[in-house]
């Protein structure tokens, strides 16, 4: 197989999922009546248009990051966490409720003691399955599915009863349960539009989690419990240790990504404020390769479809709905390529095939 | 199609891969009721000539001829239509199905539409296993099978499914001694109604089974001839291209004080059943104590209790005068217990692990490798170069995934982690299960080199030569107990076989 023959078949793979994810796409907003050039516009190139959309991106692409770092952490270590949107719920009320108590602490302290709240919230969601998992060889898709389910719950009463805003309580279930607003020792300040230092923090998590994972021992260790759990105990790894390690720092992450979510967005703790991150983080995850550095520009790039499908209703009229129908077509067929790409044997037989005919034609 | 297979010609295959010449104008013939055996070492290209005959690759050159007909294999569904049956190195079974239901998988003529009839799948896997003498239960789920008992299934499902020519692929590198022998006279049987080419290493079944033997070496055919004009030694000198005298243990025995002391333990095994019984045995420095023994009899058992990889339901296991039962594996491993694991794959090495990290995987926290928990590269790579060149791994580079690499070289990976540790003790189980002459041959050198620099070593085999050339004491293991510790020069084939088998001396 020729080196030519290896990069023009990629790069046919690519276009084919290119150009089928756009047409499948097409042909539902064609179907809905909508109109197809003007919906992909306003999804994949307004938002890249000015600075005030870019912000908004990019504050979505932040707890995006965040959150499949720690997933990344979790997977390389034989783990695959879906409890993150849990493990972020009880971030934000670890870290609400810190704020809420002491409102009057100056913020040097404060804003550190609010985060090291939400890392520990997350991190003891993490905790539970791992140390299950460990110990007791419970799957962890089954404990952080129920785990999710359990958090929802206790965020959404904790919302409706200690945590509820006094100006709401008269309102009774009419509005969006929500606390009050935070005190501002535990704001993140903005860069520019609703942009916040958040960013900050991602990219330098993005480094030590690189760092974490292939410089120490301890990201060693967890890599070979992940990769082969057998030959790392007998090259005497606490597998347990590390898999439950692997799991708190994973649930760390996804509570530190919904501090820094209120503490920078939204600034009181809102009920649907986890806005279905914890699931897009793992695809996130995935789509940048379990990397680091594959998973900035896979967050930017799903900020831009999360933002672009709130731009669509307005603009074109094409529902949000529709919009989130078509990130999963193109996020399934990306997939898909992905794995024809990694798969050899195809590559091969097609190999062989061209050889075939080039022989039939001599 | 349903002729018999008289005779099957390659002649002049050759395969290129990519910087690589697979097969190089090899050119082989088997006639009715032959065995032509093909033996090489590792990557000599046997098995690809095999993958040719069976269309998994199509040859670059050269062509291949049935009853004196060329034909064309496209894939291995035309060659199974010619009646070529192959038995894989890695079984292809269903483990959770029964043995018809495994042979129904491929048995088209019991499909319909909407139905497929088990009865007749099953009936014919009775017809067959009766008219060879392969006893397998039809009934049985696979997992219920043990490794010989699952090389019969496959054998029996080739020939239900029509086959007339078989081909073996290391057909006993996962069989014990027994086994092997019972393979080898079944085939011999079979051999009235069928041809059979056998891809082997070992010398002894060669000898034992084919009437023809082709060696191949770097892809090409080196030799070709009457199995019996020649001995074991001159097919072996040929296939590695040097003589091979694998070493033996022949110095002096200055076996020093009691290092690794075994009394009264009971282990369970994974069933929960009883696996060590009361089991006793005293290691001496810079002596090799072979345990010999059937496979699953213990030996397993007895090199995780050591560890700290089982729990020790009593009795105690001193090591330098330290009881080490129910240890952490780190904990043993820091003791300067050394351990060659009985399965190279998923406990010697991290598959997906380059050779590098896998050097480290014990000491990954120690210096030079790293300081205050962060990874010294440059020491990593270092040692990683020296361990590659002393031990002779043959890797494209230390950032090679070690599980791409052949049994030989992993092999080798796990030896020169082991011993540039320095160890006090060595625990090598089935240290060269299926590999080459001349992986054997390095293997068997370090084991002695070791020995010689005064550290004590539990070999652990089914090979009885690897224990008789090796051992300065064999340790016959049976139902989890030590039947008798013998001198080395108290041994023979003979009375080990006896002992293994269960049989108390008087």
């Amino acid at each position: 197989m020729t080196r030519s023959f290896r990069i023009a078949f990629k790069v046919a793979v690519m276009l084919i999922a290119a150009v089928s994810a756009v047409l499948i796409a097409s042909i539902i907003l064609w179907m809905i009546g909508a109109d197809v050039g003007a919906t992909f516009y306003t999804i994949c190139v307004v938002p890249l248009t000015n600075s005030l959309h870019l912000t908004e991106v990019l504050i979505r692409a932040i707890p995006l990051c965040v959150i499949a770092l720690g997933i990344t952490v979790a997977y390389r270590s034989g783990i695959i966490n879906i409890g993150a949107e849990g493990q972020m719920s009880i971030g934000i009320l670890a870290f609400t409720g810190v704020a809420l108590a002491f409102p009057d602490v100056p913020r040097p302290l404060l804003l550190p003691t609010a985060f090291i709240a939400a890392v520990i919230g997350g991190g003891l969601w993490g905790f539970i399955p791992g140390i299950l998992k460990a110990r007791l060889n419970v799957s962890e898709l089954l404990s952080t599915v129920m785990l999710n389910y359990i958090a929802a719950q206790f965020y959404s009463l904790c919302l409706r009863t200690i945590y509820l805003d006094p100006a709401e309580q008269g309102l009774g279930a009419a509005g969006t349960p929500q606390s009050m607003r935070l005190s501002e020792n535990v704001w993140l300040d903005r860069i520019s539009g609703r942009l916040h230092y958040g960013i900050v923090i991602a990219l330098v998590l993005a480094v030590l989690i690189y760092f974490l994972v292939w410089k120490t021992t301890i990201g060693f260790r967890m890599r070979a419990s992940g990769s082969e759990a057998r030959a790392a105990r007998y090259g005497g790894i606490n597998v347990a240790f590390y898999v439950t390690l692997a799991m708190v720092i994973s649930g760390a992450f996804s509570g530190l990504a919904g501090g820094i979510e209120i503490a920078g967005v939204h600034r009181r703790a809102i009920e649907g404020v986890t806005n279905n991150y914890g699931f897009s983080g793992v695809v996130v995850a995935l789509f940048g390769g379990l990397h680091p550095f594959g998973i900035l520009p896979a967050s930017f790039f799903f900020g831009l479809l999360i933002y672009g499908a709130t731009l669509a209703p307005s603009r074109v009229g094409v529902p949000a709905n529709i919009v989130q129908v078509m990130q999963g077509v193109i996020i399934i067929v990306i997939v898909t390529a992905q794995m024809v790409l990694s798969n050899a044997y195809l590559q091969d037989r097609l190999w062989r095939k061209l050889q075939g005919m080039r022989k039939k034609e001599a | 199609m349903e002729g018999r297979i008289t005779e099957l010609r390659m002649e002049h295959i050759t395969k290129r891969f990519p910087g690589v010449l697979a097969s190089d104008d090899i050119s082989i013939e088997v006639g009715e009721g032959e065995v032509l055996a093909l033996v090489g070492e590792n990557g000599a290209g046997k098995t690809t000539l095999m993958n040719i005959l069976m269309g998994l690759y199509q040859p670059d050159e050269g062509r291949i001829l049935i009853n004196g007909e060329e034909v064309r294999f496209r894939g291995p569904e035309d060659a199974f239509r010619m009646g070529l049956g192959m038995v894989h190195q890695q079984y292809m079974l269903v483990q959770n199905m029964t043995v018809t239901e495994n042979v129904a998988l491929g048995y088209k003529e019991a499909w319909s539409p909407f139905r497929l009839s088990l009865p007749e799948v099953r009936r014919r896997v009775i017809e067959i296993s009766e008219r060879y003498s392969l006893a397998v239960n039809p009934d049985a789920y696979i997992w219920q099978l043990s490794v010989g008992e699952q090389q019969r299934v496959e054998l029996v499902k080739t020939l239900c499914l029509g086959a007339r020519f078989l081909i073996l692929d290391e057909p006993t590198s996962a069989l014990t001694p027994q086994e092997t022998d019972e393979l080898i006279a079944l085939l011999r049987n079979m051999t009235s109604e069928l041809s059979i080419i056998f891809i082997s290493h070992k010398l002894q079944e060669v000898k034992a089974l084919s009437n023809k033997v082709s060696i191949l070496r770097h892809g090409r055919v080196v030799f070709s001839g009457n199995t019996d004009d020649h001995s074991s030694q001159d097919i072996a000198a040929m296939m590695t291209g040097h003589s091979i005298d694998l070493p033996k243990n022949e110095e002096e025995r200055k076996a020093g004080e009691t290092v690794l002391s075994i009394r009264d333990l009971v282990v369970l095994s994974d069933r929960r059943t009883t696996a060590l019984d009361h089991l006793s045995l005293d290691i001496k420095a810079g002596e090799i104590v072979g345990l010999a023994g059937v496979s699953g009899n213990g030996q397993r058992e007895l090199s995780e209790a050591i560890n700290g990889l089982r729990k020790v339901e009593s009795g105690t296991i001193t090591f330098f005068g330290k009881e080490i039962q129910n240890l952490s594996p780190r904990q043993v491993i820091d003791a300067g217990m050394g351990y060659i694991p009985e399965e190279r794959n998923v406990e010697g090495i991290v598959p997906a692990f380059s050779i590098r990290e896998n050097f480290i995987l014990k000491d990954a926290s120690k210096a030079p490798f790293a300081s205050h928990a962060i990874l010294s590269r440059k020491d990593i790579d270092s040692y990683s170069e020296k361990l590659v060149k002393d031990f002779d791994v043959r890797c494209p580079g230390i950032t090679t995934a070690a599980g791409s690499l052949s049994g030989g070289n992993i092999q080798k990976v796990i030896l020169a982690r082991e011993i540039e540790r320095k160890p006090r003790f060595l625990i090598a189980v089935y240290p060269t299960r299926g590999l080459d002459l001349g992986a054997v041959e390095f293997i068997h050198q370090q084991l002695l080199a070791i020995r010689r620099d005064g550290i004590g070593v539990l070999l652990i085999s089914e090979e009885l030569d690897e224990i008789m050339d090796l051992s300065d004491r064999i340790a016959v293991i049976y139902k989890g107990s030590i039947q008798k510790v013998l001198m080395h020069d108290e041994a023979t084939r003979a009375r080990l076989g006896v002992l293994m088998a269960g049989v108390k001396e008087v």
